[in-house]
Protein backbone atom coordinates (compact mmCIF):
# COMPACT_ATOMS: atom_id res chain seq x y z
CA UNK A 1 0.00 0.00 0.00
CA UNK A 2 2.83 2.40 0.81
CA UNK A 3 4.29 1.66 -2.64
CA UNK A 4 0.94 2.37 -4.26
CA UNK A 5 0.78 5.69 -2.41
CA UNK A 6 4.38 6.60 -3.28
CA UNK A 7 3.77 5.96 -6.98
CA UNK A 8 0.68 8.12 -6.93
CA UNK A 9 2.50 10.96 -5.17
CA UNK A 10 5.25 10.88 -7.78
CA UNK A 11 2.67 11.12 -10.54
CA UNK A 12 0.88 13.99 -8.77
CA UNK A 13 4.13 15.91 -8.39
CA UNK A 14 4.65 15.53 -12.14
CA UNK A 15 1.27 17.16 -12.64
CA UNK A 16 -0.97 14.14 -13.11
CA UNK A 17 -3.99 15.37 -11.21
CA UNK A 18 -6.01 12.23 -11.89
CA UNK A 19 -3.63 10.24 -9.70
CA UNK A 20 -4.89 12.29 -6.77
CA UNK A 21 -8.37 10.77 -7.04
CA UNK A 22 -6.88 7.45 -5.92
CA UNK A 23 -5.37 9.12 -2.86
CA UNK A 24 -8.68 10.78 -1.95
CA UNK A 25 -10.54 7.48 -2.36
CA UNK A 26 -8.05 5.70 -0.18
CA UNK A 27 -8.16 8.10 2.77
CA UNK A 28 -11.54 9.84 2.55
CA UNK A 29 -13.27 7.57 5.09
CA UNK A 30 -10.63 8.12 7.75
CA UNK A 31 -10.34 11.87 7.20
CA UNK A 32 -14.09 12.40 7.10
CA UNK A 33 -14.57 10.31 10.23
CA UNK A 34 -11.90 12.31 12.04
CA UNK A 35 -13.49 15.60 11.00
CA UNK A 36 -16.95 14.45 12.01
CA UNK A 37 -15.82 13.38 15.47
CA UNK A 38 -13.88 16.60 15.95
CA UNK A 39 -16.71 18.86 14.79
CA UNK A 40 -19.85 16.81 15.44
CA UNK A 41 -21.61 18.04 12.33
CA UNK A 42 -21.80 16.29 8.96
CA UNK A 43 -21.83 19.42 6.87
CA UNK A 44 -18.80 20.93 8.56
CA UNK A 45 -17.07 17.57 8.52
CA UNK A 46 -17.48 17.34 4.77
CA UNK A 47 -16.24 20.88 4.18
CA UNK A 48 -13.25 20.39 6.43
CA UNK A 49 -12.33 17.01 4.98
CA UNK A 50 -12.52 18.42 1.46
CA UNK A 51 -10.42 21.39 2.45
CA UNK A 52 -7.84 19.06 3.98
CA UNK A 53 -7.52 17.12 0.73
CA UNK A 54 -7.27 20.30 -1.31
CA UNK A 55 -4.56 21.66 0.99
CA UNK A 56 -2.64 18.44 0.80
CA UNK A 57 -2.77 18.59 -2.98
CA UNK A 58 -1.67 22.20 -3.18
CA UNK A 59 1.18 21.60 -0.73
CA UNK A 60 2.19 18.20 -2.01
CA UNK A 61 5.72 19.48 -2.68
CA UNK A 62 6.22 20.13 1.02
CA UNK A 63 5.33 16.55 1.95
CA UNK A 64 8.31 14.82 3.52
CA UNK A 65 8.33 11.17 2.41
CA UNK A 66 9.96 10.12 5.69
CA UNK A 67 6.56 10.63 7.27
CA UNK A 68 3.67 8.29 6.55
CA UNK A 69 1.40 9.95 4.04
CA UNK A 70 -1.63 9.19 6.19
CA UNK A 71 0.04 10.93 9.16
CA UNK A 72 0.61 13.99 7.04
CA UNK A 73 -3.04 14.03 5.96
CA UNK A 74 -4.19 13.53 9.55
CA UNK A 75 -2.03 16.46 10.59
CA UNK A 76 -3.57 18.77 8.00
CA UNK A 77 -7.12 17.65 8.84
CA UNK A 78 -6.59 17.88 12.62
CA UNK A 79 -5.18 21.39 12.36
CA UNK A 80 -8.05 22.51 10.16
CA UNK A 81 -10.61 21.00 12.53
CA UNK A 82 -8.96 22.66 15.55
CA UNK A 83 -9.05 26.00 13.70
CA UNK A 84 -12.76 25.57 13.04
CA UNK A 85 -13.46 24.72 16.68
CA UNK A 86 -11.60 27.84 17.82
CA UNK A 87 -13.40 30.05 15.33
CA UNK A 88 -16.84 28.84 16.38
CA UNK A 89 -18.59 31.69 18.09
CA UNK A 90 -20.55 30.90 21.24
CA UNK A 91 -23.87 31.41 19.44
CA UNK A 92 -22.87 28.79 16.92
CA UNK A 93 -23.14 26.29 19.75
CA UNK A 94 -26.86 27.05 20.01
CA UNK A 95 -27.34 25.98 16.39
CA UNK A 96 -25.43 22.87 17.19
CA UNK A 97 -27.89 21.99 19.93
CA UNK A 98 -30.85 22.47 17.61
CA UNK A 99 -29.24 20.56 14.76
CA UNK A 100 -28.14 17.92 17.21
CA UNK A 101 -30.31 15.45 15.35
CA UNK A 102 -28.00 15.90 12.40
CA UNK A 103 -26.54 12.44 12.61
CA UNK A 104 -29.86 10.85 13.54
CA UNK A 105 -30.94 9.43 10.19
CA UNK A 106 -27.46 8.17 9.69
CA UNK A 107 -27.35 6.39 13.01
CA UNK A 108 -30.74 4.80 12.49
CA UNK A 109 -29.53 3.50 9.15
CA UNK A 110 -26.45 2.08 10.72
CA UNK A 111 -28.29 0.37 13.50
CA UNK A 112 -31.05 -1.04 11.30
CA UNK A 113 -29.59 -4.52 11.42
CA UNK A 114 -29.79 -4.60 15.19
CA UNK A 115 -32.15 -6.85 17.07
CA UNK A 116 -35.03 -4.65 18.19
CA UNK A 117 -36.14 -1.03 17.80
CA UNK A 118 -35.73 -0.55 21.54
CA UNK A 119 -32.15 -1.62 21.35
CA UNK A 120 -31.60 0.49 18.26
CA UNK A 121 -32.96 3.54 20.03
CA UNK A 122 -30.87 2.79 23.04
CA UNK A 123 -27.81 2.55 20.85
CA UNK A 124 -28.81 5.69 18.97
CA UNK A 125 -29.09 7.66 22.19
CA UNK A 126 -25.80 6.25 23.31
CA UNK A 127 -24.16 7.32 20.05
CA UNK A 128 -25.46 10.84 20.56
CA UNK A 129 -24.24 10.87 24.15
CA UNK A 130 -20.79 9.69 23.13
CA UNK A 131 -20.49 12.35 20.43
CA UNK A 132 -21.70 15.08 22.82
CA UNK A 133 -19.13 13.98 25.38
CA UNK A 134 -16.34 14.17 22.77
CA UNK A 135 -17.48 17.64 21.77
CA UNK A 136 -17.28 18.84 25.35
CA UNK A 137 -13.56 18.11 25.43
CA UNK A 138 -11.20 21.06 24.90
CA UNK A 139 -9.67 20.66 21.42
CA UNK A 140 -6.23 19.58 22.57
CA UNK A 141 -7.72 16.58 24.38
CA UNK A 142 -10.31 16.01 21.70
CA UNK A 143 -7.74 15.56 18.95
CA UNK A 144 -5.68 12.96 20.84
CA UNK A 145 -8.78 11.02 21.91
CA UNK A 146 -10.18 10.97 18.38
CA UNK A 147 -6.83 9.91 16.88
CA UNK A 148 -6.38 7.23 19.52
CA UNK A 149 -9.85 5.72 19.82
CA UNK A 150 -11.67 6.65 16.63
CA UNK A 151 -8.74 6.29 14.24
CA UNK A 152 -7.08 3.60 16.34
CA UNK A 153 -3.57 5.03 15.98
CA UNK A 154 -0.53 4.28 18.10
CA UNK A 155 0.94 6.82 20.53
CA UNK A 156 3.96 7.02 18.20
CA UNK A 157 1.82 7.97 15.22
CA UNK A 158 -0.19 10.49 17.21
CA UNK A 159 3.02 12.09 18.42
CA UNK A 160 4.17 12.38 14.80
CA UNK A 161 0.86 13.77 13.57
CA UNK A 162 0.59 16.41 16.28
CA UNK A 163 4.33 17.02 16.46
CA UNK A 164 4.28 16.54 20.22
CA UNK A 165 6.50 14.41 22.49
CA UNK A 166 4.98 11.02 23.35
CA UNK A 167 4.86 12.04 27.03
CA UNK A 168 2.62 14.98 26.19
CA UNK A 169 0.37 12.79 24.06
CA UNK A 170 0.03 10.35 26.96
CA UNK A 171 -0.82 13.07 29.46
CA UNK A 172 -3.46 14.46 27.12
CA UNK A 173 -4.99 11.04 26.57
CA UNK A 174 -5.12 10.50 30.35
CA UNK A 175 -6.83 13.83 30.93
CA UNK A 176 -9.15 13.27 27.99
CA UNK A 177 -10.19 9.89 29.36
CA UNK A 178 -10.81 11.37 32.80
CA UNK A 179 -12.96 14.14 31.34
CA UNK A 180 -14.97 11.67 29.26
CA UNK A 181 -15.42 9.38 32.23
CA UNK A 182 -17.43 12.12 33.95
CA UNK A 183 -20.02 11.95 31.14
CA UNK A 184 -19.85 8.32 30.11
CA UNK A 185 -18.46 6.33 33.04
CA UNK A 186 -21.73 6.08 34.94
CA UNK A 187 -23.92 4.95 32.01
CA UNK B 1 -8.76 2.88 53.21
CA UNK B 2 -5.75 4.84 51.98
CA UNK B 3 -5.29 4.82 48.21
CA UNK B 4 -1.77 4.84 46.72
CA UNK B 5 -1.11 8.42 45.51
CA UNK B 6 -0.40 7.33 41.93
CA UNK B 7 -3.27 4.83 41.63
CA UNK B 8 -5.05 6.83 38.88
CA UNK B 9 -1.83 7.05 36.87
CA UNK B 10 -1.50 3.29 37.13
CA UNK B 11 -5.02 2.90 35.75
CA UNK B 12 -4.06 4.99 32.73
CA UNK B 13 -0.80 3.13 32.24
CA UNK B 14 -2.86 -0.05 32.23
CA UNK B 15 -5.25 1.41 29.62
CA UNK B 16 -2.27 2.52 27.51
CA UNK B 17 -1.04 -1.05 27.59
CA UNK B 18 2.34 -0.20 29.07
CA UNK B 19 2.08 -0.88 32.78
CA UNK B 20 5.05 -2.49 34.52
CA UNK B 21 4.35 -5.95 36.03
CA UNK B 22 5.11 -4.62 39.51
CA UNK B 23 2.64 -1.72 39.07
CA UNK B 24 0.05 -4.05 37.61
CA UNK B 25 0.20 -6.09 40.81
CA UNK B 26 -0.26 -2.99 42.98
CA UNK B 27 -3.21 -1.88 40.87
CA UNK B 28 -4.89 -5.27 40.92
CA UNK B 29 -4.55 -5.71 44.64
CA UNK B 30 -5.82 -2.22 45.39
CA UNK B 31 -8.84 -2.53 43.11
CA UNK B 32 -9.87 -5.72 44.94
CA UNK B 33 -9.93 -3.87 48.23
CA UNK B 34 -11.15 -0.36 47.32
CA UNK B 35 -14.57 -0.02 45.76
CA UNK B 36 -14.12 3.72 45.01
CA UNK B 37 -11.04 3.05 42.87
CA UNK B 38 -12.70 0.00 41.29
CA UNK B 39 -15.62 2.24 40.25
CA UNK B 40 -13.25 4.81 38.85
CA UNK B 41 -11.40 2.15 36.88
CA UNK B 42 -14.60 0.57 35.54
CA UNK B 43 -15.83 3.99 34.48
CA UNK B 44 -12.64 4.53 32.47
CA UNK B 45 -12.86 1.13 30.82
CA UNK B 46 -16.51 1.71 29.93
CA UNK B 47 -15.69 5.13 28.51
CA UNK B 48 -13.01 3.68 26.26
CA UNK B 49 -15.37 0.93 25.09
CA UNK B 50 -18.11 3.46 24.24
CA UNK B 51 -15.75 5.60 22.20
CA UNK B 52 -14.18 2.67 20.42
CA UNK B 53 -17.55 1.26 19.47
CA UNK B 54 -19.02 4.46 18.16
CA UNK B 55 -20.45 3.70 14.74
CA UNK B 56 -18.92 5.60 11.90
CA UNK B 57 -20.31 7.85 9.29
CA UNK B 58 -19.10 7.48 5.76
CA UNK B 59 -18.58 10.44 3.42
CA UNK B 60 -21.14 11.06 0.66
CA UNK B 61 -20.54 9.04 -2.51
CA UNK B 62 -19.59 12.10 -4.58
CA UNK B 63 -16.92 13.17 -2.08
CA UNK B 64 -13.92 12.37 -4.29
CA UNK B 65 -15.51 13.93 -7.37
CA UNK B 66 -16.17 17.12 -5.42
CA UNK B 67 -12.61 17.33 -4.15
CA UNK B 68 -11.28 16.79 -7.67
CA UNK B 69 -13.55 19.50 -9.04
CA UNK B 70 -12.24 21.98 -6.49
CA UNK B 71 -8.54 21.44 -7.17
CA UNK B 72 -6.72 24.40 -8.69
CA UNK B 73 -6.91 24.62 -12.46
CA UNK B 74 -3.26 23.77 -12.92
CA UNK B 75 -4.76 20.68 -14.49
CA UNK B 76 -5.54 22.41 -17.77
CA UNK B 77 -1.97 23.32 -18.66
CA UNK B 78 -0.83 19.82 -17.85
CA UNK B 79 -3.64 18.38 -19.91
CA UNK B 80 -2.81 20.78 -22.73
CA UNK B 81 0.85 19.88 -22.68
CA UNK B 82 0.01 16.19 -22.71
CA UNK B 83 -2.33 16.79 -25.62
CA UNK B 84 0.26 18.77 -27.56
CA UNK B 85 2.85 16.08 -27.00
CA UNK B 86 0.46 13.38 -28.13
CA UNK B 87 -0.67 15.24 -31.26
CA UNK B 88 2.43 16.90 -32.77
CA UNK B 89 1.08 16.88 -36.30
CA UNK B 90 -2.24 18.54 -35.46
CA UNK B 91 -0.38 21.06 -33.32
CA UNK B 92 1.99 21.94 -36.14
CA UNK B 93 -0.80 22.06 -38.70
CA UNK B 94 -3.02 24.32 -36.60
CA UNK B 95 -0.11 26.61 -35.88
CA UNK B 96 0.59 26.75 -39.58
CA UNK B 97 -3.00 27.83 -40.21
CA UNK B 98 -2.85 30.43 -37.46
CA UNK B 99 0.39 31.80 -38.74
CA UNK B 100 -0.79 31.85 -42.34
CA UNK B 101 -3.97 33.66 -41.45
CA UNK B 102 -1.93 35.99 -39.34
CA UNK B 103 0.47 38.63 -40.39
CA UNK B 104 3.20 36.34 -41.62
CA UNK B 105 3.22 37.41 -45.23
CA UNK B 106 3.15 41.03 -44.35
CA UNK B 107 5.95 40.71 -41.83
CA UNK B 108 8.00 38.95 -44.47
CA UNK B 109 7.60 41.88 -46.79
CA UNK B 110 7.73 44.62 -44.20
CA UNK B 111 10.82 43.66 -42.28
CA UNK B 112 13.33 45.28 -44.54
CA UNK B 113 15.49 46.76 -41.87
CA UNK B 114 18.79 45.24 -41.00
CA UNK B 115 18.91 43.73 -37.54
CA UNK B 116 21.03 41.35 -35.56
CA UNK B 117 20.13 39.58 -32.34
CA UNK B 118 23.50 40.02 -30.62
CA UNK B 119 26.25 42.62 -30.59
CA UNK B 120 28.59 40.77 -28.34
CA UNK B 121 31.94 39.78 -29.81
CA UNK B 122 30.86 40.68 -33.33
CA UNK B 123 31.79 43.46 -35.74
CA UNK B 124 29.09 45.11 -37.80
CA UNK B 125 30.04 46.61 -41.11
CA UNK B 126 27.15 48.04 -43.06
CA UNK B 127 24.66 45.19 -43.38
CA UNK B 128 27.22 42.52 -42.66
CA UNK B 129 27.86 40.92 -39.30
CA UNK B 130 31.37 39.58 -38.80
CA UNK B 131 32.41 37.06 -36.19
CA UNK B 132 36.15 37.80 -36.17
CA UNK B 133 38.84 35.19 -36.02
CA UNK B 134 39.57 34.12 -32.46
CA UNK B 135 36.24 35.41 -31.08
CA UNK B 136 33.60 33.15 -29.58
CA UNK B 137 29.91 34.09 -29.63
CA UNK B 138 27.91 32.23 -27.03
CA UNK B 139 24.29 31.70 -28.04
CA UNK B 140 22.21 31.94 -31.19
CA UNK B 141 22.59 34.66 -33.82
CA UNK B 142 19.72 35.83 -36.02
CA UNK B 143 20.51 38.28 -38.80
CA UNK B 144 17.69 39.93 -40.74
CA UNK B 145 18.14 41.67 -44.04
CA UNK B 146 21.89 41.33 -43.85
CA UNK B 147 24.68 38.84 -44.17
CA UNK B 148 27.02 37.13 -41.78
CA UNK B 149 30.66 36.21 -42.13
CA UNK B 150 31.93 33.69 -39.66
CA UNK B 151 35.66 33.53 -39.12
CA UNK B 152 35.56 32.73 -35.43
CA UNK B 153 33.29 30.41 -33.47
CA UNK B 154 29.55 30.50 -32.73
CA UNK B 155 28.33 28.30 -29.94
CA UNK B 156 24.73 28.07 -31.06
CA UNK B 157 22.54 28.36 -34.15
CA UNK B 158 23.01 30.94 -36.88
CA UNK B 159 20.00 32.02 -38.93
CA UNK B 160 20.15 34.49 -41.77
CA UNK B 161 16.85 35.88 -42.99
CA UNK B 162 16.91 37.69 -46.31
CA UNK B 163 20.67 37.53 -46.59
CA UNK B 164 23.68 35.36 -47.10
CA UNK B 165 26.05 33.41 -44.93
CA UNK B 166 29.75 32.97 -45.41
CA UNK B 167 31.57 30.45 -43.33
CA UNK B 168 35.34 30.88 -43.49
CA UNK B 169 37.43 27.72 -43.48
CA UNK B 170 38.50 28.46 -39.90
CA UNK B 171 34.95 29.48 -38.87
CA UNK B 172 32.85 27.21 -36.73
CA UNK B 173 29.17 26.95 -35.83
CA UNK B 174 28.25 24.37 -33.20
CA UNK B 175 24.52 24.52 -33.98
CA UNK B 176 22.62 24.86 -37.23
CA UNK B 177 23.58 27.34 -39.90
CA UNK B 178 20.53 28.39 -41.88
CA UNK B 179 19.70 30.83 -44.61
CA UNK B 180 16.10 31.80 -45.19
CA UNK B 181 15.28 33.52 -48.42
CA UNK B 182 11.88 32.24 -49.33
CA UNK B 183 8.44 32.73 -47.87
CA UNK B 184 7.95 29.06 -47.22
CA UNK B 185 11.24 28.79 -45.33
CA UNK B 186 10.24 31.86 -43.37
CA UNK B 187 6.95 30.28 -42.36
CA UNK B 188 8.65 27.05 -41.41
CA UNK B 189 11.19 28.97 -39.34
CA UNK B 190 8.37 30.77 -37.53
CA UNK B 191 6.53 27.55 -36.82
CA UNK B 192 9.63 26.06 -35.28
CA UNK B 193 10.25 29.17 -33.18
CA UNK B 194 6.68 29.37 -31.94
CA UNK B 195 6.56 25.67 -31.24
CA UNK B 196 9.55 26.17 -28.96
CA UNK B 197 7.64 28.96 -27.18
CA UNK B 198 4.54 26.83 -26.86
CA UNK B 199 6.46 23.92 -25.40
CA UNK B 200 8.35 26.20 -23.00
CA UNK B 201 5.12 27.84 -21.90
CA UNK B 202 3.66 24.51 -20.90
CA UNK B 203 6.73 23.21 -19.18
ZN1 LIG C 1 -8.63 3.38 46.34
Amino acid sequence: MEIFVKKRIKAIKKGDQNAYADIVDLYKDKIYRLCYRMLGNRHEAEDTAQEAFIRAYVNIHTYNPNMKFSSWLYRIATNLAIDKIRKKKPDAYLDEEISGTDGLTMYSQLSSNEASPEEALESLELQETVQKAIEKLPEKYRSVIVLKYIEDLSLQEISEILDLPIGTVKTRIHRGREALRKHLGHL
Amino acid sequence: MKCPHNIVNLMHDYLDGDIKPHDAKILKEHLQQCSACADHFNGLKKTVAFIQHASHLIPPSDFTARVMAKLPKEKKTVRMRRWLQNHPFITAASLFVILTIGSLFTTWNEQEQFSVSTRENVIIRGHTVIVPKGEVVKGDIVVRNGSIKIEGKVEGNVTVIHGEKYLASAGQVTGELEEINQVFEWIWYNIKERMKDVVETFE
